[in-house]
């Protein structure tokens, strides 16, 4: 299987965000948990269904990344700017963030 | 301008009370994701790749200046302080949360303002020619129709859920501003044999997956009778409109697959149990909404005004259009600086825009359906204040009708249905024609963009149109030529294989040197392809390629 993490939407802001580690919430792509495993995959699914249950997401869905190093890199240009911002307006998104994320 | 009588205002106001009340109880739960989101989208909010997304109406793209600053306060307190005009002569604001859209549309409220169907399968906001009620040569002004629709048309119980999403231009003119042969419903103002003012009723044009050019279903319809006529089509489409395809549930497609002969049979039979009854406009009402829309401007002697500056002069050349009343021009406010985001304009902006609309325009301002804005009613003697207080925004940009007006939707970079980016290839083109001379060398040509065959960027109707499209993961852009959204409506058509997205701007320059090459004297871009063919475009084009 690909290498995979979950991702949704925020439902209060729309802001993109990423499941970590402990079933947390991210804003960072760097921090998001990514997995080949198939069973692991579903599990994550299924923690994305039940925040939408919990009120703190909203269409939840697993997207392929790859591994530069140490960095979680999207595949698509859709996720590359979802996980940095507009690629004309640099100073707007997460690429304009400074110091650490802020989780959920 | 219109002015919302009691029952507007108080539509309004409930629909915020609702929408905070539908809200509350989405963020309590009470409301799931699926039950919500027709909600929010009768609201104009999106959810888009960063963040939700507000809509705006801006009906048939008046906005005074009290509305403009109240759009320029929003922008900054409940946005990142900049918003883009659309192709619909709307407003998005990118960066839009939940909680607080209802405090938005209450503000919106305030000054008469609303985003009220600028979504969902309804007759969508009436776009209307920009220069509405001052164009030389204009039949009557587009608007008092246009608002005459928008009241029959809001809410409207039986339009509330139509196959897909409906949209209704007008123009007033011979020349066609308004884009009127590409929208579901088009309304050409004509005058008949005895000289009364009515429509040529357009229909089944649009853009989109499958562009087509409308067809004239009535030669002539008075006055009085166009909401009955717009309820006798809208009926015929609601119950025979196709809605189990979303590709196939346009008016376009129904209008195909009839045939315009048996289209027209079907709506003058609904229309013959509808002709003289309840929707039939009094005189009186008509005057009444027009009314609101009486130039606020007389003729004047006072002489007009230059200055020395040559930008100036460059400025006047492109960016003023006569104006039905002597001694005043209609301004037009360039949003596509070299580099700039198209349609783009910062709250700074707007406020400078409706300051200056206040002291020059008497407070109104236009928007585009080419994501410009216009200053209707301007003294010749006013222009050179005007265009200072322009240039100091970054406003004054001379280059309206040539190449770098360029029309782009917002693509990938926000947009949750785009296949591609369409404003970094409109900014790459602006930046590779921004040599002035070079644009007026070769003269009016029209750019459209956009990200994915929704065609929000228009690109079936432009001169080169450049649509984005997703190969395997990578964007490229197929290229049309020849399409046209004027009194010449034309589709363009596909110059040959699809260019990479570092390939965009010298294919595009290779056209235009092509055109340049080719070309016989003061011919158009269109004129010279439709002599030549396709072909030695084609292959000049793609010999290096």
């Amino acid at each position: 299987m690909p290498l995979m993490v979950l991702t949704a939407n925020r439902l209060r802001d729309g802001e993109v965000i990423y499941l970590a580690q402990d079933s947390r919430w991210t804003e960072s792509l760097q921090e998001a948990l990514a997995t080949e495993n198939a069973e692991e995959q579903g599990r994550l699914s299924a923690l994305g269904e039940a925040a939408v249950e919990a009120l703190e997401l909203v269409e939840p869905y697993l997207m392929p990344v790859c591994r530069d190093g140490d960095n979680l890199n999207p595949v698509s240009q859709r996720e590359i700017i979802r996980a940095a911002g507009p690629t004309v307006r640099r100073d707007l998104g997460k690429q304009s963030e400074q110091g650490p994320s802020e989780h959920v | 301008m219109y002015r919302y009588d009691a029952h507007d205002q108080s539509l309004v106001e409930q629909r915020v009370t609702q929408f905070r009340d539908q809200v509350a109880r989405r963020l309590a739960g009470e409301l799931s994701e699926m039950e919500f989101k027709p909600l929010r989208l009768m609201n104009g909010l999106y959810l888009q790749l960063h963040a939700y997304m507000l809509r705006i109406a801006i009906p048939y793209g008046t906005l005074s200046a009290v509305q403009l600053r109240k759009l320029a306060h929003i922008a900054r307190r409940y946005d990142r302080g900049y918003g883009h005009f659309t192709t619909r002569q709307n407003l998005q604001l990118n960066w839009i949360k939940l909680e607080e859209a209802p405090d938005i549309l209450a503000e919106l409220a305030e000054v008469e303002m609303h985003a009220i169907q600028t979504s969902g399968n309804c007759i969508r906001n009436v776009t209307a020619d920009q220069y509405a009620g001052v164009a030389a040569g204009e039949i009557e002004d587009p608007r008092i129709y246009s608002e005459i629709i928008r009241q029959w048309s809001t809410l409207h119980p039986e339009f509330s859920f139509l196959p897909r999403k409906f949209k209704i231009a007008i123009t007033g003119t011979e020349e066609d501003r308004a884009a009127v042969r590409v929208h579901d419903i088009g309304l050409r103002m004509r005058r008949n044999l005895k000289g009364e003012a009515g429509f040529e009723v357009i229909v089944g044009g649009g853009l989109g997956r499958t562009p087509v050019i409308g067809k004239t279903i009535r030669d002539f319809l008075p006055k009085q009778h166009l909401l009955s006529y717009l309820e006798a089509i809208l009926r015929v489409y609601n119950q025979l409109g196709r809605r189990d395809n979303l590709y196939k549930a346009r008016i376009k497609i129904l209008v195909n697959q009839l045939g315009i002969e048996e289209f027209r049979r079907m709506v003058e039979t609904e229309w013959a149990a509808l002709e003289g009854g309840d929707l039939t406009l009094p005189q009186a009402e008509i005057d009444r909404i027009a009314a609101f829309f009486v130039p606020p401007v007389c003729a004047t002697t006072e002489a007009a005004a230059s200055d020395p500056d040559p930008d100036y002069a460059l400025w006047a050349r492109t960016n003023l259009a006569p104006h039905k009343i002597a001694g005043h021009a209609i301004v037009n406010i360039s949003l596509k600086a070299t580099g700039a985001v198209p349609g783009d304009a910062s709250a700074e902006q707007m406020e400078a825009v409706a300051d200056l609309a206040a002291r020059y325009s008497h407070g109104e301002i236009r928007v585009t359906h080419e994501q410009n804005l216009v200053l209707p009613y301007v003294k010749e003697a006013d222009l050179p204040a005007l265009w200072r207080g322009l240039q100091a925004q970054g406003l004054a940009t001379p280059n309206i009708g040539l190449i770098s007006d360029i029309i782009a939707c917002p693509g990938l970079d926000y947009c949750n249905l785009a296949n591609a980016r369409a404003i970094p290839v409109a900014q790459k083109l602006s930046e590779r024609f921004a040599a002035l001379e070079r644009q007026h060398d070769v003269g009016a040509l029209k750019i459209k963009i956009s990200g994915c065959i929704n065609a929000c960027g228009h690109h079936h109707v432009g001169s080169i149109g450049i649509l984005g499209v997703d190969k395997k993961g990578e964007e490229f852009y197929q290229i049309t030529l020849g399409g046209s959204a004027d009194e010449n409506t034309a589709v363009g058509k596909i110059v040959g294989p699809a260019f990479a997205y570092d390939e965009v701007p010298d294919a595009v320059a290779r056209i235009v040197d092509i055109y340049q090459d080719l070309r016989e004297k003061d011919e158009t871009f269109n004129a010279c392809l439709a002599r030549l063919g396709l072909a030695p475009f084609k292959e000049k084009l793609y010999a290096s390629h």
